[in-house]
């Protein structure tokens, strides 16, 4: 037993670099690259010549940097109406994600409701179809209520889809509430109402902001319904706006523009996701009960 | 800081009792019974203790006097009154949760003040009533911290300011000292003792800890599987158990029970035969007796014990040993008897008396307490 730590002390000193205590920080960084790598190789196509996107050999690192495409982007494009359009259906939709899902949500985990396990099922059966499955019933309704060209179009879709997975997250986030809380506010003298507004719902914001990011996201990166539903020039979104940039002629992709679109489409993800960050880590329930 | 502050403002000229509960019934489910039939009187100034294994329904009984539960059948008069339809916030009662239940994003300050505020009690009145609380409890230095800053200790004194500020008619509190390390909780249930002491209002403590319900209540109330097995004050409770589940329940090292022939006149205990007191009827072949290990002593030089037996086990206890002492015979039995610390023990048989007084005798088929006395 005591020659071990001896052994181990002497071969650290002979080489003198502790290769274990390396292994997390390379691992870190090769995974962190593995992920990142696509968003590096947008972000710097984004700022480089159009003689360096071309070049072949490929040109990882350039020396020369340009804003020319996002500066295009906002000049030949009404890039800021595509951001306003997205953000506006991402936010609505989200709001009425967590509007709905919360209450619900609530319901699931506090009341004892008759077939609640069926209610559950069903909502996690819904979660199992891809949305792509249901965009031909969509369209129809779309057709029928003509709703084509409004944000509607969008708006509830999105909201729908993402209802099951706040549905989920928020009442397993309930159901870890201490009940003692709810009925200490009552004993206290709040009416339900006020037990909502007061004790539950500031200590559920941080399950609010992880799901209605969740949703957010989702709804931000949403690709054919947007494609489909919404043709008017004025109302497209980030990403199809983004599919749609074309160069001067068809044998023209043009790779600096889209990577620009690309990386300003994402950058108010990141930031949100920033943003937030403390908001879910920030532990609220932490002192309501032991512990 | 006088104790007259702390009272309740509203004058009682009723004779009512202070709480009243009568045949008071929570059914879950057609076939489980948690609470059946119950009735309790507390009056003014006592502290009522609901004492039972966990799942006998002493928390039920306490949610339904809050009003957080419906009982099926019965009613729940605070001061004379019939609450039984009003809600929580009606009732003017006050309540410490087994986890407090401090507001986790409400200073301690506006934890105390929230049912206050609620009720729109004048501003100046709350912060007076803040300030007598904070000054009875030493709350000063935590006043503006949030509960996640506060140890077990404090958060559980937050959790009775918050019930001191109101005052109530009634004081509800369920298991308040079970989340408390062992060091702490007996000071802590010291300081209960002296605090509600002081107060007019009665207290409804709900533990399922024999020691919080022998030093702290002037009732207490045994139960078990929804039924009320005993009301008495904790000296009777511990002397005179009404049957052998209370027996067993109360007291530790637990009671002995010894299930013995009976010919309605004597028993056989081991080798002997004893007569049984004359106030114990019993047409039973069986009966059981019930002794404390305290009760169960070393036989003196030249007396006739009552059981006779080889040492099994011996566990120290601090004060006492107690010894597990196997008894042969045609049924052979296990009594257990707390020793002087001062006896040294060898393999030969040990000899016991039991004090003669100390007997509780039991009903082997309903466990009913038999000799009266």
């Amino acid at each position: 037993m005591t020659t071990f730590p001896e052994s181990v002390s002497k071969s650290q000193r002979s080489s003198g670099i502790n290769w274990r205590s390396l292994i997390l920080p390379i691992a870190v960084i090769l995974v962190v690259l593995f992920c990142l790598a696509p968003v590096l190789w947008q972000l710097l196509t984004s700022v480089k010549v159009n003689q360096d996107i071309s070049a072949v050999p490929s040109v990882y690192f350039p020396r020369r940097f340009t804003l020319e495409h996002y500066q295009q982007l906002f000049a030949r494009r009404p890039f800021w109406n595509y951001l306003l359009n997205s953000f506006f259906v991402a936010a609505a939709s989200t709001l009425l994600a967590l509007g709905l899902g919360a209450p619900a949500a609530y319901a699931l985990a506090r009341l004892r409701l008759q077939g609640e396990r069926v209610i559950l099922a069903g909502v996690l059966i819904v979660t199992l179809f891809p949305p792509i499955l249901l965009f031909l019933g969509l369209l129809r309704v779309v057709q029928v209520l003509s709703l084509g060209d409004n944000y509607l179009a969008l708006v509830l879709p999105y909201a729908a889809i993402n209802l099951p997975l706040t549905i989920l997250v928020m009442r397993s986030f309930f159901e870890q509430l201490p009940r003692d809380l709810e009925d200490s506010a009552k004993v206290d003298g709040y009416n339900t109402v006020g037990t909502l507004l007061n004790i539950v719902l500031p200590l559920t914001l941080p399950a609010l902001a992880t799901t209605g990011i969740l949703a957010f996201i989702t709804a931000w990166n949403e690709f054919i319904f947007a494609l489909t539903f919404i043709t008017r020039e004025s109302m497209k979104t980030v990403p199809v706006a983004a599919s749609q940039l074309g160069g001067a002629s068809i044998f023209e992709i043009p790779y600096g523009p889209i990577a620009a679109a690309t990386v300003l489409g994402t950058l108010p993800l990141v930031l949100l996701v920033l943003f937030f960050q403390r908001q879910i880590i920030q532990g609220l329930t932490s002192g309501a009960v032991k512990g | 800081m006088t104790q007259t502050d702390l009272k309740p403002t509203q004058a009682h000229t009723t004779n009512a009792p202070a709480l009243e509960v009568r045949s008071l019934n929570k059914t879950f489910a057609p076939t489980v019974v948690p609470v059946k039939n119950l009735n309790l009187t507390v009056e003014r100034g006592e502290f009522l203790t609901l004492l039972g294994p966990s799942g006998c329904g002493k928390s039920t009984v306490l949610r339904m006097i809050a009003g957080l539960e419906h009982p099926t059948k019965g009613q729940v008069l605070i001061d004379g009154e019939d609450v039984t339809r009003l809600s929580p916030s009606d009732r003017n009662i006050a309540m410490v949760f087994q986890s407090y239940a401090l507001y986790p994003h409400m200073t301690v300050h506006d934890n105390i003040a929230s049912g206050l505020k609620l009720r729109r009690i004048p501003k100046g009145d709350i912060e007076d009533r803040i300030r007598d609380v904070v000054d009875f409890l030493g709350l000063h230095e935590l006043l503006n911290r949030k509960p996640g800053q506060l140890s077990g200790g404090q958060r559980q004194r937050v959790a009775v300011a918050r019930t001191l500020v109101r005052r109530p008619s009634v004081f509800l509190l369920d298991e308040p000292l079970s989340n408390l390390d062992a060091l702490l909780r007996e000071n802590v249930r010291a300081e209960l003792k002296q605090l509600f002491e002081s107060q007019q209002a009665p207290v409804v403590y709900v533990t399922h800890d024999q020691v919080e319900a022998m030093t702290l209540s002037s009732k207490v109330a045994v139960l078990n599987e929804g039924y009320l097995q005993q009301l008495d004050t904790p000296e009777r409770i511990y002397t005179h158990p009404a049957n052998r589940f209370v027996a067993g329940f109360v007291g530790s090292p637990q009671m002995n029970f010894l299930t013995l022939p009976c010919d309605g006149q004597s028993v056989t205990l081991g080798n002997r035969r004893a007569p049984l007191p004359t106030e114990v009827r019993t047409d039973a072949k069986e009966i059981t007796l019930g002794i404390r290990p305290e009760h169960v002593r070393l036989a003196r030089e030249g007396e006739s014990p009552t059981v006779e037996g080889t040492v099994s086990l011996v566990e120290h206890l601090g004060m006492h040993k107690l010894y597990t002492v196997q008894v042969p015979g045609k049924m052979p039995m296990t009594v257990r008897s707390l020793i002087p610390l001062s006896h040294t023990h060898s393999d030969r048989p040990i000899k016991l008396v039991f004090s003669g007084n100390a007997i509780h005798w039991f009903d082997a088929e309903t466990g009913d307490r038999l000799n009266q006395d």
